[in-house]
């Protein structure tokens, strides 16, 4: 049988994704060739260099459906969400000391919250329902008059759930409230309409969407007009938002990498889904295996799932020909189990046992069969070796047993 | 995480994978750990009537580390007394095993497994801890 397989198999796009070979052609000559500074106004090198920023910055705008001013270039959305959360924060200050978010946002943005709350701010953080999603009555219900931002990411990391960003921003907006929306893992994946949607800030990341790590972007609403209080300074570059010398090769990618995004988003996202329909197809082949978060309301890229009785480092560790990850990249090195599942009602077990397949542009068919007649063997193999796996067969249930914790 | 090589090796060959008879007399069990925590390790001797640990089972819930911990453990009870084999220490287990800090409980875990499973045997033998097992059991039987 002849077969293209590569090993090690990469199914961790959520964690970062290849370069599109067309963004990395169109970088080099920004290293090399026109290496100028955006920042020069008195020659060519510098034209040369604003000229193919201000490019990338309309198509950027493009994808997302604002207007290029709004944009501006950060490190990351790390960075973007620490701009987005502590400028709104200190500029407001004075109306009001209160924050929202969600208890199952990326750690860019909880962390950033605890430090406000180290400076004196109040922030409320919300659980979310058994599907991973945000209640509105429950997010109605924490408002108040001195909020002054609410913060929700688009599409989950860990779970690839989709918020109902429209109705929250239209519930903030009634208020008064401003509204920030991480949207690192939701570009290239669901449409984004900033004319319609009313959002005041939000996050973006290049290397999530096949462009290069390093660079990011931050919207920042003009109409109403947004205000915020810079966190670096020198130079005023980006308008006074973001000072420091623009990465130009790397601003090239992110543009190129969302032009290619906008033009083949609707085509590869069908294909996906139907890979990923075939992987969840082969997951539910196999005995006790539940799938987090809502499958409805869900970009088709992630399927996370748990297997019962199996504990998640171990099951990555015996499909070593598959890169995927229990959970996210950022927090994998600890050992607590995943804080978004546990958000979601599941059990410790349960968030032990799970594994993050994240699909993407050079996933094929062929990956995906390999990856279920690969983990079905895995499974069996740990499950045989497992005193929780006999417990259940021998009809024990486990919620009854006096574990001694430790 | 980098494993070492010998996590790996036991990890991908584990050593006396599988169950005795818990009801079985000349079989002892311990079952240590909880799922909530991500380890449960169920460690099994068979004593034969010298009062040697003839032969040894496991089945672990856990890690890479934590299923090494307990084959290695299995490997090392074979043969032994009851008291040799409670010697085992974790620091054995992890220096064996090159574990990394943060995987030294899954050797904790193991020491804990191998002592359960020796006091159950005692237990069901009416056999005091730590005396010498192939006298007591001569005397028994």
């Amino acid at each position: 049988m002849k077969s293209t397989l590569k090993l090690p198999i990469y199914l961790d796009y959520s964690a970062t994704t290849p370069v599109d070979p067309r963004v990395a052609e169109k970088m080099i000559p920004y290293l090399t060739e026109h290496f100028g500074n955006p920042a020069s106004r008195s020659h060519v090198f510098g034209w040369k260099a604003e000229e193919a920023v201000e490019e990338a910055r309309a198509q950027v705008a493009a994808l997302v459906n604002c207007d290029p001013r709004e944009i501006v270039w950060t490190s990351g959305a790390t960075e973007s969400i620490n701009l987005a959360l502590k400028g709104v924060a200190e500029f407001h200050k004075t109306k009001g000391r209160h924050l929202v978010t969600v208890k199952t946002e990326h750690k860019a943005t909880l962390d950033t919250m605890r430090e406000l709350e180290r400076r004196g701010f109040e922030v409320t953080y919300l659980d979310v329902d058994g599907e991973g999603l945000l209640d509105l009555d429950r997010l109605e219900a924490v408002l108040r008059k001195d909020t002054i931002l609410v913060s929700v990411m688009y599409v989950n990391n860990e779970i690839g759930v989709i918020q109902d960003i429209a109705a929250i921003g239209e519930l903030c907006r009634s208020r008064g409230i401003l509204f920030h929306v991480d949207a690192a893992q939701a570009t290239g994946k669901v449409d984004i309409d900033l004319g319609a949607l009313k959002v005041d800030l939000m996050s973006f990341s290049a290397h999530k969407t096949y462009g290069p790590k390093g660079v990011g972007a931050l919207f920042i609403r003009r109409k109403p007009r947004v205000r915020l209080e810079p966190q670096i300074h020198g130079g005023g570059h980006e308008r006074g938002f973001r000072s420091g010398t623009l990465a130009t090769h790397q601003i090239v990618g992110m543009g190129e990498a969302f032009r290619i995004a906008r033009l083949e988003m609707g085509a590869e996202r069908e294909r996906i889904r139907m890979l990923a329909s075939r992987l969840l197809a082969g997951l539910r082949e196999i005995e006790q295996v539940y799938i987090n978060g809502s499958l409805e309301r869900r970009v088709p890229h992630n399927l996370n799932a748990s297997f019962s009785f199996v504990e998640g480092e171990s099951l990555i560790m015996a499909v070593k020909d598959i890169a995927v990850s229990s959970g996210s990249a950022c927090t994998s090195a600890s050992l607590e189990p995943s804080y978004v599942l546990r958000a979601l009602g599941r059990s410790d077990e349960l968030a032990h046992s799970s594994i993050r397949f994240t699909l993407g542009r050079f996933t094929t068919e062929e990956e995906i069969d390999y990856t279920v007649s690969h983990l079905k063997a895995k499974v069996a193999k740990l499950r045989e070796m497992s005193p929780l796996w006999e417990m259940y067969k021998e009809g024990i249930d486990l919620d009854t047993v006096q574990w001694a914790a430790h | 995480m980098a494993y070492s090589r010998k996590v790996i090796d036991h990890y991908e060959n584990p050593r006396n994978v599988g169950s005795f008879d818990r009801n079985d007399p000349s079989v002892g069990t311990g079952m240590v750990g909880a799922p909530a925590c991500g380890d449960v390790m169920k460690l099994q001797i068979k004593v034969n009537e010298q009062g040697i640990i003839e032969d040894a089972r496991f089945k672990t819930y856990g890690c890479g580390s934590a299923i090494a911990s307990s084959s290695l453990a299995t490997e090392w009870m074979k043969g032994r007394t009851l008291a040799e084999a409670e010697k085992i220490r974790n620091t054995d287990i992890a220096e064996e095993l090159a574990l990394p800090p943060v995987k030294i409980h899954c050797s904790i875990l193991a020491e804990d497994a191998i002592k359960a499973a020796i006091a159950d045997y005692r237990r069901k033998h009416g056999l005091a801890p730590a005396q010498d097992d192939a006298a007591q059991a001569r005397k028994v039987a």
